[in-house]
């Protein structure tokens, strides 16, 4: 079953050509990557699969329903929150300094769910427990997590929704390796149960290697190459993709000094 | 405290001494404020009356006592007012953006292009002299102070991906503006009301200097300061003097809290 099915998209910002002709789809269970430099229109691919912004043409299918434009109602909008959900790259931003980390994920399950109060709290703690964070973190503020932390957080208020489908826009780029490792295991632990779509956006060669099945490459706003991820990395056709392989720093490199 | 500094400590210690005065008054106070003493009129600082007393032979330490409550309690009422309508447009202005924030935009500039006295002249004229009038009109007059700055810090709090994130789980606006802007915005609305606060205090003086505010005989230091004057010229200063020092003491010590409580956030 086709989960996302995103024909001609396109966004403009005044003269700005942002998304140019962008089609892809995604299928149950796939994980499909969307790779480009910064300024290549990934972000705002993501943002209009969300409805955070508009697009100018083209159309937006999710599950079978197509997304309209223009006002929703609430209950509306909760029931794309239960399709589609996302994690952002700033683990920083994206959760209320001011809001402990079990109200955080107790907000959104009372949200979508009739739960009685032991069970609201015994589903937060399971959610917690499953992106590896423990009991004792439920109580504490933003700031008391690492980076790491919070993006756990992050994805496990994502998935407390239990959406069909969870866009990961540069979720693991603001981490460092060894975290951004342990983040890419538990999203490869979590797909696997439930049949959860991944669109994993990144600018980064090696992670889209570790996560996804597809690949679409992105630059300056339009699609310039698509097809399975691991023959995308080892036959590349188009000179923008090699470019984008040929950047990435192997073991052996030296970083060279220039004078002297 | 140590966050407020040492100035800010001794704003804030000021303040609450004044306060503390001004509910335990009567307890406090050595005269009733509204005894007329005709033969210490215009009596100079004395053991029994430390500060004078006024052309009435009133006690001026007894009147400052006690004309504490209205002279801040107007000023308290405006801030209030002016607060919650202000942050409460600001919000509105910030989420909806667009046509809305265009239109409450507009609104708040007309008014802050308005003196504040100029409309409690106008609510005054229309409620008549007191305080209801003059504190109604500079609410109005007082909403775009605290709107402004509210408006422009939501506007920045809304574009964080936290916000974006409660709206894709679907929660409704007015439970992200009332859940999380809100609470995120609290510190900006504290420090600018109490900057505000400052203001007010001496627009309502002002006003009932001018004869608009609270009517005569009750005790307020804004008329303190306007029947001083008249003691003034007949040789004694003492009433004038020491009401005017308690306005600029106040709103020395309100203007400096509300600095550093701003720039603590």
């Amino acid at each position: 079953m086709t989960v996302i099915q995103a024909e001609r998209l396109r966004k403009v910002y005044g003269e700005a050509v942002a998304v140019e002709e962008v089609s892809f789809t995604v299928e149950e269970g796939e994980s499909l990557a969307i790779v480009g430099e910064s300024g290549s229109g990934k972000t705002t691919v993501a943002r209009m699969l969300l409805g955070l912004e508009t697009p100018t043409s083209g159309t937006i299918t999710v599950c079978g329903r197509p997304r309209a434009a223009g006002r929703v109602s609430s209950k509306e909008r909760r029931r794309r929150a239960r399709e589609i959900q996302i994690v952002f790259q700033d683990p920083y931003s994206s959760l209320d300094k001011l809001q402990r980390i079990g109200d955080v994920i107790a907000t959104s399950l009372s949200l979508h769910f009739t739960l009685t109060p032991a069970e609201l709290r015994r589903r937060t703690l399971e959610l917690l427990e499953s992106v590896g964070l423990a009991e004792r973190h439920a109580a504490m503020l933003p700031k008391q997590l690492s980076g790491g932390q919070r993006q756990r957080v992050a994805i496990a208020r994502a998935i407390a929704v239990e959406p069909r489908v969870l866009v990961l826009d540069e979720a693991v780029a603001a981490l460092d390796v060894s975290i951004q490792a342990q983040i890419l295991n538990l999203l490869a632990d979590l797909r696997a149960p439930g049949g959860m779509s991944y669109v994993f956006i990144s600018h980064d060669l090696a992670v889209v290697n570790q996560i996804s099945d597809s690949a679409i490459v992105m630059h300056r706003g339009a699609v310039v190459e698509r097809g399975p991820t691991a023959d995308l990395l080892r036959e590349p056709q188009e000179d923008y993709t090699r470019a984008l392989l040929a950047a990435v720093p192997r073991p052996g490199w030296k970083p060279s000094r220039r004078g002297t | 405290m140590s966050r407020l500094g040492g100035l800010g400590t001794a704003a804030a210690a000021l303040l609450a001494v004044v306060a503390v005065t001004t509910l335990a008054a009567p307890l406090l106070a050595p005269y009733d404020p509204d005894f007329p003493d005709l033969l210490s009129a215009l009596a100079g600082s004395s053991s029994s009356h430390p500060l004078g007393a006024d052309a009435l032979g009133r006690d001026v330490l007894s009147r400052l006592m006690y004309g504490a409550r209205t002279t801040l309690l107007g000023p308290a009422l405006v801030i209030c007012v002016s607060s919650v309508v202000g942050t409460a447009l600001a919000i509105t202005a910030a989420w909806a953006g667009g046509r809305v924030d265009a239109v409450i935009s507009r609104v708040l500039d007309v008014l802050f292009a308005v003196p504040g006295i100029v409309f409690a002249l106008i609510t005054v004229a229309v409620l008549g002299p007191g305080i209801p009038g003059v504190v109604a009109g500079l609410a109005v007059a007082y909403t775009p102070y605290v709107a402004r700055v509210v408006r422009s810090a939501a506007l920045r709090e809304r574009s964080l991906p936290y916000v974006a994130a409660a709206w894709v789980q679907g929660r409704s606006a007015f439970a992200i503006c009332v859940r999380h802007l809100l609470p995120n915005l609290r510190p900006i609305i504290v420090a600018q009301s109490v900057s505000a606060l400052g203001f007010a205090v001496i627009d309502v003086a002002a006003i009932s200097f001018l004869g608009l505010g609270v009517q005569p005989p009750a005790a307020d230091w804004g008329l303190m300061v306007k029947s001083g004057f008249d003691s003034a010229m007949r040789g004694q200063p003492l009433e004038a003097i020491s009401a005017g020092v308690l306005i600029a003491l106040v709103v020395a010590s309100v203007s400096v809290l509300g600095d550093r409580l701003g720039r603590t956030v």
